[in-house]
């Protein structure tokens, strides 16, 4: 899985990137997705995407406690201002589509992001 | 929030009762309590639980010993996480003056292991009861999680938020309703509803939940 960034992702499946812009470069390390952050805390890897419906601030702090490379937010859900503001202060790359977890994760498959280990 | 100022501003609004449910934990409702003792607000210790399924559950008890014991479960049930302060904000005990007492090191802003049939039940065998959560709002909510209330549950009533007041969601239907501030801080106290009740106990409670031998709840909508 060579040189997969978060740039790659947005490019490749038409993301809207809402914050975090500094950060593009990231690697990505591999995938983890699940609206139930408690299960993101206990699962997901430093430099993973974490691909969720969720939008609300606790997001943010759950992606920057583990570092991850950044949140793909799915169904056309829309964190609100105070949680981008954070998310920007905290340099994580927040990117928006309305399609489904499960296309945006079958579509990261396909690009060969592995689940995380 | 300390207990003092929780007292102060409680008795400045007019309340006669507070619960004071804090997140997975009840180890400051005592102090609320006994900042309480001789104003005649009446406290009652509980927590608000986020079972497996990330549902917020109010569990509100009369007696702290008893608290503590769901406390006690509670704790079991958590994940052997520590807190980041810097990301989740600092976990403190303080006492009836306010003063520091210790630091709480488990992570409490994160799920339990129990379930919400697992909570209900819990609860009511310790004697207390259930109200599911802010359930109008699209996080951490029965019906935001789960879109209706599981058959049989054995809730007592299910919680709107203030804006909810006056439009409560579909899957409410049947259920009784209240209204509370749920406040973090000490600006968002306010005045939720009024209960016509023979004391602030939790048996009256229930009769006013279901409208018997003359006690009510009325939901205050907010002065917008």
């Amino acid at each position: 899985m060579a040189d997969i960034t978060v740039r790659t992702l947005a490019d490749s499946l038409g993301l809207t990137v809402c914050s975090g812009a500094d950060r593009m470069d990231q690697p990505v390390t591999g995938g983890y997705a699940s609206d139930l952050l408690s299960c993101v805390m206990a699962g997901a890897q430093a430099g993973n995407v974490w691909i969720t419906l969720q939008a609300h601030m606790n997001v943010v702090a759950v992606a920057a406690l583990l570092d991850l490379a950044c949140v793909i937010v799915t169904e056309g859900a829309q964190p609100d201002e105070a949680a981008l503001r954070r998310a920007d202060e905290r340099h994580i790359p927040i990117l928006l589509t309305a399609e489904s977890t499960y296309s945006v994760v079958a579509r990261l498959a396909a690009l060969g992001v592995p689940g995380a280990r | 929030m300390l207990p003092p100022l929780i007292v102060e501003r409680a008795l400045a609004l007019g309340l006669g009762l507070v619960a004071v449910t804090d997140h997975n934990t009840a180890c400051n409702a005592g102090a609320v309590w006994r900042a309480a003792q001789g104003t005649g607000l009446a406290v009652w210790p509980g927590l608000e639980v986020q079972t497996r399924e990330e549902v917020h559950l109010l569990c509100l008890f009369e007696a702290w010993e008893v608290a503590l014991d769901w406390q006690a479960r509670v704790y079991a049930a958590l994940p052997p996480r520590a807190n980041r302060p810097e990301v989740f904000g600092a976990q403190w005990a303080v006492d009836h003056r306010g003063d520091y007492v210790r630091t709480i090191d488990r992570l409490l802003a994160t799920s339990t292991a129990l379930g919400v049939e697992e909570v209900v039940e819990g609860v009511g065998a310790l004697g207390g009861l259930v109200i599911a959560a802010h359930v109008d709002r699209p996080s951490y909510s029965l019906l935001g999680s789960l879109g209706f209330v599981p058959e049989g549950l054995a809730l007592a009533a299910l919680e709107v938020t203030a804006r909810g007041v006056g439009k409560p969601p579909p899957g409410t239907e049947g259920w009784p309703l209240v209204s509370s501030s749920d406040a973090h801080c000490l600006a968002e106290m306010r005045v939720g509803m009024f209960l016509e009740v023979a004391a602030p106990t939790l048996a009256e409670f229930r009769r006013a939940l279901a409208g018997h031998a003359g006690r009510r709840l009325d939901l205050v909508a907010p002065r917008v």
